[in-house]
């Protein structure tokens, strides 16, 4: 086979400024490193942030697993995977476990991870500020002092018009006491899975042209009010139709002739892999 | 008994530009108003020195242009001052200038001791969050985490400025420009600060919205006991308000004493003259 790029499609110097920006952001949890994003064969908003991250970490003895909204089978999830073997050969594979370097795209997981794996997530809006503070200067000077008022705020004004706090996904968070970061569009039911993760978690912004990390075993608190908790989207007395799961993130679906609403598991692969072990006991 | 001042200033000055042998010192020799002609150098406030009391209102006229603006935006850490020092009595004791202070320890001072209304409503209010959002801001910065108590303040005081309470949720864009000076109040008003910046209040409202407001600040002043600095080019509003006042011309203070004093007979020929005027 003739080889047309280099290993894992970048130039070993653009690997190397990608490294030194995840080096930086490891040392400063939370803290958004910029870097020189790169053009990609996938459009930016496609998860370049992500796929620079993997590339740029990867190597030949890595096993890799992509995630797309808890899908490994979805469009965006293939087209990852397809670049990442066709430029670098390496295993893919959908077990989580098995997998030292898992991308994705809004989700953490079901399955626990362990030390030694690198979840890379996907990330559109890196900036938990911008919707209070349109200007990127000031949104770095507010970092700076810790001022974070406006995250609060945010919250805040969901409580006055919904009586709650209403972040779908997104919810902000506070990282080792110190920097309020955006953990990337997760529902706030993985938030608390950041909280002391064994895995180190990297973020990807492509198009905003930022890195920055949850290093293993970091504090990671989502913000609240001390009488309006936190809480995670609650799945109480929902089972998934397929493996009967409980606790896990579901899936609403209609099922479009009978009109009956029923649940399935988020994560496909944890899905399987239940299905799987039934079988085989 | 002789009072402590809440805020010294000493020796205040602004200057855009570096400045040359022509405009430096405190009595340049050719200026043309505040611009010098030979650098170009504008110099906003020059060598501002005065004391706030507790419970004071300091009136401060001038005609536009005149550095009042200016000498606002220093007092509250939106501009760097050139030279010149600052103490807060209820920061540190008083013992430290605040104009030396980290970047950290002035936003720590904006947001507990110091409130600010603007003439402008879209300086001090976010627009497009609730009213009461715009009190929890303020709030929120000064450390409150409780939802219920941010509410309950939100609403005792949107009570005080009489904003009705079944529009606290409403957005200020919504709100009539008197009605937004007065939320701008609330808000500044909302961790109690002991000193209260003004800035042109009233300008731009019609006459009894205009009242209205300055009415509600009068109150205010009375019941909180809050000091203030009311900064007009208004002499009627400085009349109603201000105990005490200092004329500024050209980025200087040319004459200051008490309201009255300086009403009934003012000394230097600008201030004549701006009194003279006075419909």
């Amino acid at each position: 086979m003739r080889q047309a790029y280099n290993f894992a499609f970048f130039d070993e110097g653009s690997k190397r400024e990608i490294r030194r920006a995840v080096l930086k952001a490891i040392a400063i949890p939370g803290y958004q490193v910029p870097f020189a994003s790169r053009e990609m064969p996938i459009a930016r908003g496609w998860g370049t942030g992500g796929l620079q991250l993997t590339l740029s970490l990867i190597g030949r003895d890595d096993v890799v697993k992509v995630i797309d909204q808890g899908s490994d089978e979805s469009v965006n999830a293939v087209s990852i995977k397809k670049l990442i073997t066709k430029t670098t050969g390496v295993r893919t594979v959908e077990d989580t476990r098995e997998a030292t370097l898992i991308q994705s795209r809004h989700r953490i997981p079901e399955v626990p991870l362990g030390e030694g794996q690198i979840l890379v997530l996907q990330v559109p809006l890196p900036e938990p500020l911008r919707p209070y503070e349109p200007s990127e200067r000031e949104t770095k000077k507010l970092h700076a002092e810790k001022e974070y008022s406006g995250a609060w705020l945010m919250l805040f004004e969901q409580i006055v018009k919904y009586g709650m706090t209403a972040t779908g996904a997104d919810h902000p968070v506070m990282v080792h006491g110190r920097y309020v970061m955006a953990p990337s569009p997760i529902p706030r039911f993985d938030n608390p899975k950041m909280n002391f993760s064994r895995a180190l978690i990297l973020l990807g912004a492509g198009r905003e042209k930022k890195v920055y990390a949850v290093p293993p075993y970091t504090r990671v608190v989502s913000l609240d009010f001390e009488d309006v908790p936190f809480r995670t989207e609650s799945f109480e007395g929902v089972r998934c139709r397929q493996c009967g799961a409980e606790g896990v993130f579901m899936d609403e679906l209609v099922d479009e002739e009978t009109g009956e609403v029923y649940h399935q598991c988020n994560d496909t692969s944890y899905c399987l892999g239940r299905l799987n072990r039934r079988e085989v006991s | 008994m002789t009072e402590s001042p809440l805020l010294t200033v000493r020796n205040l000055t602004k200057r855009y530009g570096t400045g040359c042998v022509n405009c430096l010192g405190p009595r340049p020799a050719r200026l043309m108003k505040n611009v010098c002609p030979e650098c170009g150098t504008v110099t906003a406030c020059r060598d501002i020195s005065f004391d706030l009391y507790p419970g004071e209102v300091l009136g401060i006229v001038g005609e536009s242009g005149s550095g009042k603006s200016t000498l606002m935006r220093c007092l509250y850490f939106e501009e760097e001052v050139t030279e010149g020092e600052a103490y807060i009595r209820a920061f540190e004791d008083g013992k430290r200038n605040v104009f030396r202070e980290s970047s950290q320890k002035k936003r720590y001072i904006r947001n507990h001791l110091l409130g600010k209304v603007y003439q402008n409503p879209l300086l001090g209010l976010r627009m497009n969050f609730s009213s009461v959002g715009n009190i929890a801001e303020k709030l929120i910065a000064a450390g409150v985490r409780n939802v219920g108590r941010i509410m309950a303040r939100g609403e005792e005081l949107l009570a005080h400025v009489n904003i009705p309470v079944h529009r606290m949720k409403e957005v200020p864009a919504h709100f009539s420009g008197g009605m937004q000076q007065r939320v701008q109040i609330a808000k500044a008003l909302s961790t109690n600060p002991p000193v209260l910046l003004l800035d042109e209040v009233t300008t731009g409202l019609d006459l009894i919205v205009q009242a209205s407001v300055l009415d509600l600040v009068k109150i205010l002043q009375r019941e909180l006991n809050v000091a203030m600095i009311v900064v007009s080019h208004d002499l009627a509003v400085i009349r109603m308000l201000a105990d005490r006042t200092m004329v500024m011309l050209n980025g200087a203070v040319v004459e200051q004493g008490l309201t009255d004093q300086i009403l009934e007979d003012p000394q230097h020929p600008y201030t004549q003259e701006l009194v003279h005027s006075l419909l």
